[in-house]
């Protein structure tokens, strides 16, 4: 049926191809109007198979050409071809229009409320005393210190009397020691170390001179208060030389201090004290001032509004100590220190309280802990900020 | 140790202020712990003269007085004190002092409508004393308008710390020494009383044993009259921290606290026979002048007469033969004992003591003479009586240290460069001879001393720590080392690895009750328990990290959390062979609660399971290098474990690298909870070492091919553990098979009664060919025939 108008339009026409353009048109009119109106991809394809099909009327009508005589024909084929291409674009941009639409619809569907919660993943953390334990190793290690350790269930010998306090040195009692019921085969008292100290004794005896180690860990004291629990954490420090002597000590002391506090102004006073296993032995003390509740490290102590603070005893290595080590001490001198590294967690990052260093509160871990990423370096800064 | 700046500048002459001596005192290595200015206390108090007094019109028991302040108009006081009177010279607190005893504000007001302008102090107001019946009266010579303060002759009180090496300096003449050394003044000659003894002690005194007492001198002073001390020797007393008794006890402990040298007072009458210092017989008993009775053992020594013990020697004396207010003669004693001796004999009592504290760490032996004729001289000045002779028995250590020193250890050692005469100028006043080779006599007060670090120590403290100057430390020369062992970097991966996984790192006791480290020891192992705990709760180390953990995560249940996901990383603690310590690191974990909260996805709250710990044991082993993909499930995690939901991983049969699973239930009542807990134990001992390997890798070869899959759906006994059956699939062919992961498991229907369905996907790597259908087929019999071997048939 569908070529029945061009085949009138020759027979009748007295201008047939006129008659058969006019026609075209009009027929191309009515499949614009049909695409144009589709509203589905369905009934667009539809519409490209009645015009653009095998059978359809386009595809009709350029078979026609074959018929007309070369003028007709001249005439006729532009004007098909271009209502086969203007219909073909006419679909293509109706097809992208219904996709777009299509997807807009589909996202419309799938919008979700993302105010609801994603699920989370719960926040680990190191504990304070960890994380101030590598500092202290990274700090050390530029200096040249290695990280040294030795066993918290002790003898009296390594604890005490390697350390120049003997069986009847007043020192010794005021230790506060745990013992246990036990003896070593040497028929050694047996006790909880009570300071890192002991580790310097194990280390000399191991590695001889010359040496540099720190050693943290757990020390215990029979001892419990607001601000004393009987486990608790030292460093121990310690460099034998040749020539090593206070200078070297202070030094050290304020390079650690400064590097730790990430202050230029820490100012260290040294004290004459009393230690049997350092000779002379010093008390060190550092600057302060309070800001609202908190002591905060830096300045000197004795400006307006400063005053010191005891932060650990040191002192040049008793010879007698490095006898006890198998060292001669003709040949070899060094210095010593013991630092609370509890304490000077809590005063580098603010916690107040000792006690809550060991109750495993995941509230106070979470709060005063650190982030695994947060991995002390020098490169980085040892230290890790609020 | 107290004193007041009275009671120094009794034995240094100086006009350092409090400050500069309290600056000193530290710098010298006598750290000062407290200053306190009882000016401070009285500013505001002043001596006044009652001009009138006259009744108070609206109150019977008050009295309005005319006051003369020494300047300006008198004032008028209203005074309810009984004695208060015209005339009498007393204590006037201005409007705006505080009363040191309840710390009230004085201000102007009126009372009962009468005008007071301050208030007549009683002693208790003014914290001199315990009298509260009227008001102070002072002398008719105080002089009006003066400060309180000063007139008093209240003095700032030093408290200062001495180390135990300085039992020289536990006096106030020793501290003196110390700072007339240090340039703050210059240190009296101390002033020898006169008084004529007369004839031979009649006491008998010996020492039957010469090691724990090497000497002991005494004297009689007959007539005496005991009481309450002077209120200069009271006040003296008061302000060192001790209690005035009586004149005769106190004159002792004003001979302790001056010169730090001990002595007793016997009341003779209540001696009987020869006074020895001998060992005490075992079992003897005595009652000490604290009013215990102490029961004594053959190491200690005593003073005892012929009838009883009378003084623990050194430590302190008996009550029987304690003076009196009605003891009129006196034994004297003052001994030298071994400082050892007597440290063992308190520790072993129990019973601490200022005479303890001294002897212990050493009296000075050159002062037993000295000693006894101060105690005399202040007896029969305060007390009177006449003084015998003295008697001495054994004589005190008498050899004094020699050290041959080098002035260049100073730099050398204390680094700083002192010259060589201001080295012998700080020692010689500090009592030391330095002979012209620089053989350096020590003083024998001096116990500490032991070598020439010694004397560098005395030379840099007075010298002054401060002019140490920094100095580097020279670095280390070639290629930095790692200063971390592999065991600590082991640690810091796992400790930050777990972090990262969720957990909470905690730090927990190293000791437990007894009660829970034993639920976690293994059969027959024997637990190291202290002597001495603290308490009960820390009195056993830990067998395991998990009884602490488990107890933390109790408080914080307690606390209401809803969950807790703790690890720890620290020591257990077991027996050796050569019975020492062994310290095995250890990671611990526990979780508790809920894994998930209740959510609008999933639904209901998920609590942790078995499997939950499975994965952070094998997340953090992975983690710890070691070869996971090696490792066999097996059983036996502990009876402290459920024993269907746990687990051991274990490389090889015998090494067990972690526990993990659920804990059982019997545990989690002991430790009072409820809900399951998920644990982990990794044995990071046990943790083969990383190989030291080079830096660089293998080199790269991705395989040619792709992998294919191929899925195999068994039929097993429901007893089969999936594990074997996907090592037998695994093992069926080496070459080709790289991967073999159950994706399902299903039991019910469809599946036989007592069999479950195990699905596997197997992933194969060809190698330069692909597979052929052959290839495959013969690949897929393989593996159907190495889970047959099992009892595993594939399902049609």
């Amino acid at each position: 049926m569908r070529d029945l108008p061009l085949a009138d339009a020759r027979a009748h026409s007295a201008s047939p191809i006129r008659q058969v353009m006019t026609e075209l048109d009009s027929q191309k009119q009515a499949a614009l109007a049909a695409i144009a109106g589709a509203t589905s991809l369905e009934a667009l394809e539809e519409q490209r198979l009645a015009a653009l099909g095998k059978k359809g009327w386009v595809s009709l009508a350029l078979k026609t050409l074959g018929q007309m005589s070369p003028d007709e024909r001249s005439a006729a084929a532009p004007a098909i071809q271009a209502a086969r291409t203007e219909i073909a674009e006419a679909i293509e941009a109706k097809k992208a229009a219904l996709e777009a639409a299509e997807l807009e619809a589909q996202l419309v569907r799938e919008t979700i409320d993302l105010t609801l919660p994603a699920p989370a993943a719960p926040r680990g953390s190191v504990h304070p005393v960890s994380q101030v334990m590598d500092e202290l190793a990274e700090i050390f290690a530029d200096l040249g210190f290695a990280v040294a350790t030795g066993p918290e269930i002790e003898d009296d010998w390594h604890n005490f009397t390697a350390l120049n306090m003997d069986e009847t040195h007043p020192a010794r009692a005021m230790h506060d020691t745990f013992y246990f019921p036990d003896r070593t085969p040497e028929g050694r008292e047996i006790l909880l170390r009570t300071h890192t100290s002991p580790v310097q004794i194990r280390s000399m005896i191991a590695q001889s001179a010359p040496i540099r180690i720190i050693a943290p860990g757990r020390v215990y004291r029979s001892d419990s208060d607001a601000t004393h629990t009987p486990m608790f954490h030292q460093v121990e420090g310690l460099v034998v030389d040749r020539d090593i002597h206070l200078g070297h000590l202070k030094w050290t002391l304020e390079t650690f201090f400064k590097a730790f506090f990430e202050r230029e102004d820490i100012t260290l006073r040294l004290r004459p004290s009393y230690f049997p296993f350092t000779e002379p032995s010093v008390e060190v003390d550092v600057g302060y001032s309070v800001e609202g509740n908190r002591r905060v490290v830096g300045g000197h102590g004795d400006a307006p509004g400063h005053a010191w603070m005891e932060l650990g005893g040191s002192g040049m290595v008793n010879p007698r100590v490095l006898e006890f080590a198998g060292l001669d001490p003709k040949e070899w001198q060094g210095f010593a220190f013991g630092l609370g590294i509890d304490r000077i967690a809590m005063l580098k990052y603010g916690m107040n309280d000792l006690r809550a260093f060991f109750d495993g509160d995941p509230r106070w871990l979470r709060h005063y802990g650190f982030s695994p990423f947060d991995q002390p370096t020098l490169s980085a800064g040892v230290g890790a900020r609020a | 140790m107290k004193f007041s700046l009275t009671w120094l500048r009794d034995y240094l002459d100086t006009d350092a202020s409090v400050a500069e001596i309290c600056d000193a005192l530290n710098a010298i290595g006598l750290e000062v712990e407290g200053v306190e200015d009882p000016a401070e206390k009285l500013a505001g108090f002043r001596v006044a003269h009652v001009l009138t007094a006259a009744r108070h019109p609206d109150a019977d028991k008050l009295q309005v007085l005319t006051v003369d302040t020494g300047e300006g108009d008198p004032l008028q006081v209203v005074c309810g004190a009984p004695n208060a009177r015209a005339g009498m010279k007393g204590v006037l607190g201005l409007p705006g002092a505080t009363v040191p005893a309840n710390g009230m504000v004085l201000r102007k007001s009126a009372i009962r409508g009468v005008e007071s302008n301050g208030m007549m102090c009683s002693v208790r107001e003014l914290e001199l004393g315990e009298d509260h019946d009227g008001i102070i009266e002072l002398p008719d010579d105080a002089p009006v308008g003066t400060d309180f303060a000063s007139y008093h002759g209240a003095s700032p009180v030093i408290e200062v710390a001495v180390t135990p090496n300085r039992p020289d300096c536990m006096g106030v003449y020793g501290i003196a020494r110390d700072l007339a050394a240090k340039g703050l003044g210059t240190l009296k000659a101390i002033a020898m009383p006169g008084f004529s003894a007369a004839g031979a002690c009649p006491v008998e005194i010996r020492t039957d044993d010469p090691e724990g007492c090497p000497a002991f001198y005494g004297r009689v002073v007959t007539g005496v009259k005991n009481g309450p001390s002077p209120d200069w020797l009271q006040a003296r007393l008061k302000s060192a921290g001790q209690r005035p008794i009586s004149l005769l006890v106190d004159l002792t402990n004003y001979l302790m606290l001056g010169f730090g040298r001990p002595a007793h007072v016997y009341d003779l009458a209540k001696l009987q026979g020869a006074v020895v210092a001998r060992r005490a017989k075992e079992g003897e008993q005595v009652l000490a002048l604290n009013e215990k009775t102490y029961t004594l053992d053959s190491d200690m020594v005593v003073i005892a007469d012929d009838v009883q013990v009378h003084d623990i020697a050194g430590i302190m004396g008996g009550e029987d033969s304690g003076v009196s207010e009605t003891t009129t003669d006196v034994l004297l004693e003052i001994a030298y004992f071994d400082p050892a001796r007597i440290g063992a004999t308190g520790r072993k009592l129990g019973l601490a003591s200022d005479a303890r504290t001294r002897f212990e760490r050493g009296v000075d032996p050159e002062f037993l003479d000295e000693g006894l004729d101060l105690l005399t001289g202040l007896i029969v000045e305060l007390a009177g009586g006449q003084p015998s002779e003295v008697v001495r028995a054994g004589s005190p250590p008498a050899d004094a240290k020699v050290i041959v020193f080098d002035p260049g250890l100073t730099l050398r050692l204390g680094g700083v460069e002192v010259p060589e005469a201001e080295q012998k100028r700080i020692l010689e006043s500090l009592g030391f001879a330095v002979g012209g080779d620089w053989q350096v006599t020590c003083p024998l007060r001096r116990h500490d001393l032991e070598g020439p670090a010694d004397l560098v120590e005395e030379v840099v403290r007075i010298h002054g720590l401060d002019k140490v100057a920094s100095v580097a430390l020279p670095r280390i020369e070639g290629v930095a080392r790692p200063t971390a062992t592999a065991q600590q970097m082991l640690e810091r991966s796992l400790r930050r690895a777990a972090a990262a996984s969720g957990l909470n790192e905690a730090v927990i006791w190293s000791f437990l009750p007894e009660r829970a480290a034993d639920h976690f020891a293994s059969d027959g192992e024997d637990l190291w328990v202290l002597a001495n705990p603290i308490s009960e709760d820390l009195k056993a180390m830990r067998p395991s990290l998990l009884p602490g953990l488990l107890m933390a995560a109790k408080r914080n249940a307690d606390r209401g959390a809803d969950a807790t996901r703790l690890f720890e990383i620290g020591r257990r603690y077991f027996r050796g062979g050569n019975g020492l310590s062994d310290e095995r690191p250890t990671l611990g974990i526990v979780l508790a609660g809920e894994r998930a909260e209740r959510n609008w996805q999933s639904g209901k709250a998920k609590a942790f399971d078995a499997f939950d710990a499975k994965a952070l044991a094998l997340d953090l082993l992975q983690v710890a290098g070691a070869p996971v993909a090696n490792l066999m499930v097996m059983g036996e995690a502990g009876p402290q474990f459920h024993p269907g939901q746990s687990a051991t991983l274990r490389l090889g049969p015998k090494v067990v690298l972690a526990r993990f699973g659920m804990v059982h239930p019997a545990t989690l009542k002991a430790f009072d909870m409820d809900a399951p807990v998920a644990a982990v134990e990794l044995f990071i001992d046990a943790i083969p070492a990383k190989k030291n390997a080079a830096f660089a890798r293998p080199g790269f070869t991705p395989p040619a091919l792709q992998t294919v899959t191929r899925d195999f759906a068994f039929l097993v006994p429901q007893a089969l553990a999936a594990g074997d059956l996907v090592r037998a699939v695994q093992g069926a062919d080496k070459a080709s098979i790289v991967a073999a992961r159950v994706f399902d498991v299903f039991a019910g229907q469809g599946v036989p009664e007592g069999r479950k369905s195990i699905a596997i996907e197997v992933t194969l790597q060809p190698g330069e060919k692909s597979f052929t259908e052959s290839d495959l087929k013969a690949i897929a019999d393989s593996v159907v025939a190495a889970a047959a071997k099992l009892g595993a048939e594939l399902r049609g």
